[in-house]
């Protein structure tokens, strides 16, 4: 699982800016499928999102002290550790400066 | 019509509504016995039309002297009936004969409960297919070999084997309930769907038999949408990339049947009136919710009645690739996206993708990486075109990559 994570979730994009990075995500993710090693994936919108905190306590949206947020994942075939890095490595993603993309092994699927 | 081409006409158009009807009353598992007494119709028809003519209405004359033989079957074949008895509806009235309803609203019933129970789950896609052909189309052993270039033998046996697996898995000739639908609808879909293409994309030489297959698969579709409880978004979706598809018939070969390439087409023999018709259906099939894979490759063909390369066109067919492998990876698929990604991005990022998908199997993959590299890296082209010649398996095909390659080597 490619985990996308946003340095900064309150960062709000232009129009525009999120249309181009819709096409490259997209475009990304269709020559992971075109390799046939694309199992499925989402995003995580921050509308509407709440933080349940201990004694259920409930804040509004993902950002807490760490503004660090999790902007949605996809899941590929991959035979290593190895290849999972190098479909993570051509993520629009880590355009932003401070993102990342976290690599993690799907334990059942 | 000349009795010459009637019979084989009506051989086509009737056998299979014949063959319904009376599964429908013997139940499926009897499917060789309604087969014999349709078969047996023709060949009465063949003998009496010689001496006495044609008949007035031919086809009511072999709906009459089909029902007498299915009512002698029951009479001469005591054991037959005896078995069956238990299992026909018709004992319950106390009556001896079955009734055989040859009206046009059971045909079309028996039709649509025939597509539902060759469609089986539990049959293969191959038994199906053939199935199909023979069953729901009327089409001969010989055609249907011919189609898959094999012998009659080996598709016999498909069949014989496809028809004791409708007995082994109890198929039941019966519209399936409104929840059973949706999901034997999809059975149904992919082998329409697969119809269609055995005839587009058959290697046989067989021209006229080959769209024949495409037309079967249109019409049979065409009944689903006719019954409002099939009639999905996802069936208007396959009609309508089925009548984008046949728009090219016409356009898709020259006069020694040597297939044209999509860019070398001449539009104006493109049938306007099917573009017209598939866009119709198109807009139909916008009313659900699932964006099913012949949403997206019926949208695909769309842009391809567009002849003008426009970045629009481009970007938008590459969009629908992506999304289309995510649901329903295909190496054919894959190509075509990579196809797009060089139109829409430029030949360099569509290169380094091509690499990567290794279908090194695959004639199309080394076709299309030279069509890459052509302007680029033309001596590269040339390789990766001899590798294509060489995995090539029509001459068709063949003939078509060596004018690539002569036209690279002129420049």
């Amino acid at each position: 699982m490619l985990i996308f994570r946003h340095e900064d979730g309150t960062k709000v994009a232009s129009p525009e800016q999120i249309q181009v990075w819709m096409k490259q995500t997209m475009d990304w993710i269709g020559g992971i499928a075109a390799q046939n090693k694309f199992v499925e994936g989402n995003g995580l919108p921050f509308a509407d999102s709440r933080v349940v905190h201990h004694n259920n306590v409930v804040t509004n949206g993902p950002f807490g002290e760490i503004k660090e947020t999790i902007g949605g994942y996809i899941i590929v075939k991959a035979e290593s550790v190895e290849e999972a890095v190098e479909f993570a490595k051509g993520s629009p993603v880590l355009q932003g400066d401070g993102n990342t993309v976290e690599v993690r092994k799907v334990d059942r699927h | 019509m000349a009795q010459a081409e009637l019979i084989p006409h009506l051989f086509r158009t009737e056998f299979r509504k014949i063959t319904a009807v009376l599964c429908k009353v013997f139940g499926i598992e009897h499917l060789e016995v309604a087969e014999d007494i349709a078969s047996e119709t023709f060949l009465s028809a063949m003998e009496t039309w010689t001496y006495k003519g044609i008949p007035e209405n031919p086809t009511a004359w072999l709906y009459l002297v089909a029902k007498n033989k299915a009512k002698n079957y029951f009479q001469r074949n005591h054991l037959f009936a005896a078995k069956i008895a238990s299992q026909v509806k018709y004992t319950a009235s106390g009556s001896e004969e079955p009734d055989i309803d040859l009206s046009d609203k059971n045909i079309t019933d028996s039709q649509l409960q025939m597509i539902f129970a060759i469609c089986h789950p539990g049959i293969s896609k191959e038994a199906q297919i053939g199935l199909a052909l023979r069953i729901l189309c009327g089409f001969g052993i010989t055609e249907i070999a011919n189609a898959f270039l094999t012998n009659k033998e080996i598709i016999n046996k498909r069949l014989f084997r496809a028809k004791e697996k409708l007995r082994e898995e109890k198929v039941q000739m019966e519209f399936p309930g409104e929840t059973e639908i949706k999901k034997r609808l999809d059975t149904v879909l992919t082998t329409l769907y697969l119809l269609f293409n055995e005839g587009y994309y058959s290697e046989s030489q067989d021209v006229v038999l080959r769209e024949d297959f495409c037309l079967e698969a249109m019409r049979l579709t065409y009944l689903l949408l006719e019954n409002p409880s099939t009639n999905t978004p996802e069936v208007n979706a396959l009609f309508a990339l089925m009548c984008f598809h046949a728009s090219r018939f016409e356009a898709r070969r020259n006069e020694n049947g040597e297939i044209i390439l999509y860019q070398d087409q001449d539009e104006s023999r493109w049938n306007e009136t099917l573009i017209a018709k598939g866009a119709w259906f198109l807009h139909e099939a916008s009313g659900g919710e699932k964006l099913s894979r012949y949403h997206l490759e019926a949208t695909i063909a769309y842009w391809n009645t567009q002849k003008q390369d426009t970045p629009e066109k481009w970007e938008s067919i590459l969009q629908l690739y992506n999304r289309l492998l995510q649901i329903c990876y295909s190496p054919v698929a894959a190509l075509n996206r990579t196809y797009a990604l060089a139109k829409a991005n430029g030949k360099e990022v569509a290169i380094a993708e091509a690499e990567k998908l290794q279908l090194t199997d695959n004639h199309y993959y080394f076709v299309l990486l030279g069509e890459l590299y052509t302007d680029i890296d033309n001596t590269r082209a040339v390789t990766h075109l001899q590798k294509a010649l060489l995995l090539a398996k029509t001459e068709a095909d063949k003939r078509t990559i060596q004018k690539k390659m002569a036209r690279l080597k002129a420049v």
